[in-house]
């Protein structure tokens, strides 16, 4: 039993109220030990990716109960992937935090984070359904933290909302884990899925019942329509480098619709059939749409930054939604591609903005270092709406060319497509108001009227571009290497649809003694 | 017994979807809370509704006994529920001494177009 597979969850979990308790007057030794705590946990993703990539799912029996009975962690190429995936968007994260002093505005910063890294790790890894709800849980409440951070009239109406929404999802997750275990008698996924071939199909209704409850608390977190409200409020009033490190938290109600909805509720199972498809596909259509709207018409720009993530999110679910593991190797290639792409339009939004009076799309004096500021902005708009050279370009071609079923084509097509074009058109228009309009603006006079000397804006050290700069760089990485990235996805799709695989590695011998 | 606990579970549901609903946050806190209770007592049935049985096998005999684990079920999903709402309450006491108003909804978008500081 390889006992690295539980580090990314204990490592937070000791280093949070560490910093709680013990650091909470001392910012510096603070920061200085979250940020060991997330390279370490980067240099431990690695280790597990390696480990993953032999192809065997290793299973981890917490107090070495076996499988059905005990919490099982479960370690194979998509939760090594989608670890990595956290741990290095976190890294990125944390240094603009820092650098920014975003983490000095409020109190808890870094123990909330290392708790957000926590449960987020620790959904990726469970192999146990209700376990899968606390670590829900456990992100969300360091997420209402992180989202509040800094306060302020707006945040904290936005929090308001952002609480109420998911404490509702958090329900619904609870009356569908309740039918699920009432018709099954059975919590750990692999069991699951093992029980669900067997349901009788005039028994079938209440597992259906559970099958779409569990899809709804899903697309929830992933914002899918008709669920999506309330994420351009939350993100657009989060702190910045919170929207940011919240791109993850959409892909993990992806996730959990790629692990639970492929292995356990799959199209193979009779009881269910092809339910999840038939709502997860129009669903992902409509939220594209609503998506591209909304990054035409907002005015601000974080709303327009939150908006293109909720349009990914639907690029993202129509490959998800087809269930086949060519699709899934386009959606995850996306997957990794939106997150970066995400976090990197927040990040540049956050360095601007600080130096910018407001953020409604009108020209204003141009700020210290526009051009750099500029070329940041429109290199991570590419890779958000989708243009070559960027590795959004490649995501969006594999979901097209995986999508070429002739009943979807004409709308994932269409949607994808005229999608990215509406975006693009949204983000340059909001660059050219941003930062090219307001070149032609002479700068006002150092002193305003009756309001003292206004105090100098501060030029961006090299300290605080660099994680914006690293989150481009691996956007640059992705499509430079799509080749063995796309391999080694191509991998992880197929051992996601290697049913058998994953249910015989957790369960041990007993899948063999069972029909 | 079933009657009971089906109909409880319902009106609690019921009560709780018709509060949340509302537009202020102190019914929605209240509606959410209600929910959480009907949840409780739902995953309390989800391993069949048995009274008087003891919730672990039976070293005497093949006696019956209830499902034991639905009830830590419960345990655990009281416990972050009330957790949530705490900080919930919080959140929302803290949103009201903010802005001076209690409602759910945020602001209408006329107040959006003045040029607003708040993304600090």
């Amino acid at each position: 039993m390889n006992h690295w597979i539980i580090a990314p969850v204990i490592l937070p979990a000791l280093l949070a109220p560490l910093i709680a308790f013990v650091m909470r007057h001392d910012l510096t030794l603070a920061r200085t030990t979250s940020l060991a705590g997330a390279v370490a946990i980067v240099a431990i993703a690695v280790g597990l990716t390696v480990a993953s990539g032999s192809g065997e799912t290793q299973v981890y029996y917490l107090g070495n109960w076996p499988a059905p009975f005990g919490i099982v962690l479960v370690l194979d190429r998509l939760s090594a992937l989608m670890v990595l995936l956290t741990s290095v968007l976190a890294l990125i994260v944390l240094v603009h935090a820092v650098a920014t002093g975003w983490d000095a505005r409020g109190r808890h910063f870094h123990a909330l984070f290392q708790f957000q890294i926590m449960g987020i790790c620790g959904a990726f890894l469970t192999g146990d359904i209700f376990n899968l709800f606390v670590f829900f849980e456990v992100l969300l409440i360091a997420s209402y933290g992180l989202m509040i951070h800094g306060g302020g009239r707006e945040r904290m109406q936005a929090g308001v909302q952002y609480i109420v929404m998911n404490l509702a999802g958090s329900t619904l997750f609870l009356f569908g884990l309740g039918v699920l275990y009432a018709s099954t008698g059975t919590l750990n996924i692999a069991d699951l899925a093992l029980k669900l071939r067997e349901i009788p199909i005039e028994d079938a209704a209440l597992v259906r019942v559970a099958a779409m409850l569990l899809m709804i608390v899903f697309a929830l977190k992933a914002a899918l329509f008709p669920l999506q409200f309330w994420l351009p409020g939350t993100y657009a009033n989060a702190p910045a480098p919170v929207a940011a490190l919240f791109a993850i938290m959409t892909k993990v109600g992806a996730y959990a619709i790629i692990r639970v909805h492929t292995l356990a509720f799959g199209p193979d199972i009779e009881a269910t059939g092809p339910l999840a498809a038939t709502w997860l596909f129009p669903a992902a259509i409509v939220t594209i749409v609503i998506g591209a709207l909304g990054v035409l018409g907002a005015r601000a720009l974080l709303p327009l930054i939150a908006f293109s993530v909720l349009g990914s999110m639907g690029t993202l679910m129509v490959a998800v939604a087809s269930f086949t593991p060519e699709a899934t190797l386009a959606a995850l290639y996306y997957l990794v591609h939106s997150t970066f792409a995400g976090a990197a339009l927040f990040l540049v939004a956050d360095l601007l903005l600080s130096r910018r009076k407001d953020q409604t799309l009108i020209p204003l004096p141009a700020t210290v270092q526009n051009g750099l500021f500029a070329g940041l902005f429109f290199a991570a708009a590419i890779g958000m709406a989708g243009m070559p050279p960027l590795s959004g370009f490649l995501g969006k071609l594999l979901i097209l060319d995986a999508l070429r079923d002739p009943g979807q084509m004409p709308w994932a097509w269409g949607a994808v497509l005229a999608g990215s074009l509406v975006t693009i058109v949204g983000f340059a228009r909001a660059g050219s108001q941003l930062f090219w309009e307001s070149t032609s603006i002479p700068v006002a006079a150092p002193t305003g009227p009756g309001h003292g000397p206004v105090t100098p804006v501060r030029a961006a050290s090299a300290f605080e571009i660099a994680p914006t700069l690293t989150a481009l760089a691996v956007l640059a990485a992705l499509s430079v290497f799509a080749g063995p990235v796309s391999a080694f996805l191509a991998q992880t799709s197929e051992q996601v649809f290697d049913r058998d695989g994953y249910i015989g590695a957790v369960l041990g011998t007993e899948a063999e003694d069972q029909p | 017994m079933e009657i009971v606990v089906a109909s409880s579970v319902a009106v609690l549901t019921a009560g709780g979807v018709y509060l949340i609903l509302r537009l202020r946050t102190f019914p929605v806190i209240l509606g959410l809370a209600l929910l959480s209770y009907a949840v409780n007592i739902f995953l309390f049935a989800s391993g069949r509704l048995a009274s008087g049985l003891p919730p672990v096998l039976s070293r005497y005999g093949d006696a019956t006994y209830t499902d034991p684990l639905p009830q830590a079920l419960v345990l655990t999903a009281i416990v972050i529920s009330f957790g949530m709402t705490a900080v919930l309450v919080i959140v929302a006491l803290g949103a009201f001494l903010e802005s001076g108003s209690d409602r759910i909804d945020i602001a209408p978008p006329e107040d959006d177009a003045a040029p607003q500081e708040s993304h600090r």
